[in-house]
């Protein structure tokens, strides 16, 4: 049996070595990492643009690639005449300087949208446009906005008028003859107003569908344009290639400390990668995250409703303007069309150059950065359907680290010079 | 002298006692803190564990009751997220005759997550020699897949679960 004393000494030597192995333990724990697991790398290099694939074709668009037709489609891009009062082209709202969006919650044409104007650099990347994928190829949505009563306001026989007025022997060279329209009234399309959709229906099917394969025309070159808008290399960019070359000076001069913790947490803890993932850091998919409902506006059901749109779009993958076999429209084929999982569901944008383009989400509820990552911290309930967010319990100190490193996202728009700038027209108004 | 000795005597008793009690207290802080850390960190370690330890990742399997071998040749290698892609699903019997004419359903989920396959992929084609052409398949995450059959053929029904690291 042991005296007091020594029972002392033996507590001690006890608590001292559960202290040492308690500091020891917490050290690790809580000791940031210079360096990465060989898992952590791979998923560095899935978020990298060196793990982007070559722009894929477009096998609906048979003009995706022609120089001649992006040439067109820049002039189309840029031109107000085509629409109701000759104010508004897709530059409007699709503004170069700002990555290709306007900075306003909502979009501002001959009247106002209910949604955000979505970003255009890679976007020729997606299977599904618009925050409710209700188009399924790029020129597909190109034509969306043209025909809506508060974007363009125009309609497809006014804009086919405007071709044989201004852009003939560009169109023909491309696409082929144009048709007679002199006989077709100035303006008649099936979604405009009421004396516009009257004339539309008083045209002829064939009428109707000379007009409606200009229309389509248009958005092919307008989307053989888009193609052109591809992301250049961020910080974070040249950052992997650091931790993929080994270059720990390279590594510590390219990102902070700070900025390390938050991509840390973006790939691990904070979970984002579930849906910001791949080189443009979006999976294309659709996803509740509990985005508030913004006030005044009608209620939004997202995918819910774009499901259903494009499965009945005019313009989608099997239509007969679609330039695709039957075999290349898998996504059209195997999508998910209902349920209630659907309910509020809308696409993650890509991340990069997210700092420049506040603000966010699919009416521009959250206006900074720091408001966003508030939102996913705090995992509010969603307004409708279920949200896929569960509480971070992140700190105020990690959240401003997520927002460093998505501030590294910013890179140049990759893209000959010419694109990004209003082309020269040569017979100008 | 003797009265010197007792006071000393008295004075080591005391406090010596004190002090027991508290380094035994600090004695038990200590192992319940460590106690904490180690159960901390172990939940830290399961929690960021992707992938469960000894998953059976192959991609060809005996059906759970034993009927067939099923066996899966992707579009792309190695499989690629979110990347609509078709797969070859081969089924032949134990002693490997080809299996025709089989009605398969398709499903799928990430384990860890529960939120299913995000498309609806199908079996669309009999391509001969047991060959079946499964479309519309998308991951649209990384991490861990199953990919579920169900296989009905004259008659009888089985079922085989793959498992994917993505």
């Amino acid at each position: 049996m042991m005296n007091g004393q020594q029972k002392q000494k033996l507590f001690i030597i006890i608590s001292a070595a559960f202290l040492i192995i308690g500091l020891g333990l917490a050290g690790y724990l809580l000791w940031p990492r210079p360096t990465w697991s060989d898992e952590e790398v791979a998923q560095l290099r899935s978020l990298w643009l060196g793990s982007l694939p070559a722009l894929p074709n477009d096998p609906t668009n048979r003009y995706a690639t022609d120089p001649a037709a992006a040439a067109l489609g820049q002039k189309l891009f840029f031109d107000p005449r085509f629409s109701s009062n000759g104010e508004v082209s897709c530059s409007t709202c699709h503004k170069p300087e700002l990555s290709f969006q306007d900075g306003t919650p909502l979009a501002h044409g001959v009247g106002v949208t209910n949604r955000r104007t979505m970003p255009l650099v890679g976007v020729a990347y997606n299977p599904w446009l618009f925050w409710d994928g209700r188009k399924d190829s790029l020129w597909a949505q190109a034509l969306g906005p043209l025909e809506s009563p508060v974007e363009h306001g125009g309609d497809r026989t006014q804009y086919a008028h405007l071709i044989a007025q201004y852009y003939r022997a560009e169109y023909e060279a491309i696409f082929g003859p144009l048709p007679d329209l002199s006989g077709l009234p100035a303006q008649a399309g099936p979604g405009a107003g009421p004396e516009a959709k009257a004339a539309w229906e008083a045209m002829a099917p064939e009428e109707r569908e000379a007009v409606t394969r200009i229309f389509a025309n248009m958005g092919k070159a307008i989307a053989a344009y888009e193609r052109q808008l591809l992301p250049g290399a961020s910080r974070f960019d040249q950052y992997v290639e650091a931790v993929l070359a080994n270059d720990t000076e390279a590594m510590q001069s390219l990102m902070t400390p700070d900025e390390v913790a938050g991509l840390r947490l973006f790939i691990g803890e904070a979970n984002c990668t579930q849906c910001h993932n791949g080189p443009r850091l979006t999976d294309n998919h659709f996803h509740n995250t509990g985005v508030p409902a913004a006030p005044g506006l009608p209620e939004d059901v997202g995918r819910a409703l774009g499901a259903p749109q494009v499965v009945a779009d005019e313009f989608n993958c099997l239509s007969q303007y679609s330039d695709a076999e039957p075999e290349d429209c898998a996504e059209l084929r195997y999508m998910i069309t209902e349920g209630h999982e659907l309910t509020r569901q809308f696409k993650p944008p890509t991340l990069r150059n997210v700092d420049d383009r506040p603000p966010y989400m699919h009416a521009g509820q959250l206006a900074t950065l720091e408001e966003v990552l508030e939102h996913y911290n705090s995992a509010p309930e969603a307004p409708a359907g279920h949200s896929e967010l569960e509480p971070l319990n992140l700190s105020e100190a990690e959240l401003d680290q997520l927002a460093a490193f998505l501030r590294t996202l910013s890179g140049p728009v990759e893209a000959e010079p010419q694109w990004l700038e209003p082309p020269i027209v040569a017979n100008s108004r | 002298m003797s009265t010197v000795n007792q006071t000393t005597t008295f004075a080591e008793t005391r406090q010596p006692r004190r002090f027991g009690r508290l380094f035994r207290w600090i004695g038990i802080g200590m192992a319940a803190l460590v106690l904490l850390a180690l159960v901390a960190f172990g939940a830290m370690v399961a929690w960021m564990n992707y992938v469960p330890a000894d998953l059976d990742i192959s991609t060809s399997l005996v059906t759970d009751n034993g009927l067939y071998r099923a066996s899966y040749t992707p579009q792309y290698e190695p499989v690629p997220i979110n990347q609509i892609q078709s797969w070859t699903l081969h089924l032949e019997t134990e002693d490997g005759r080809p299996v025709e004419g089989a009605q398969i359903r398709v499903d799928g989920d990430m384990p860890q997550h529960g939120h299913g396959l995000p498309t609806r992929p199908q079996v669309t084609e009999y391509l001969g020699n047991g060959d079946y052409r499964v479309e519309g398949l998308k991951f649209h995450m990384p991490g861990w897949w199953i990919v579920e059959f169900d296989i009905t053929a004259d008659g009888q029904t089985d079922h085989v679960t793959f498992n994917l690291i993505l």
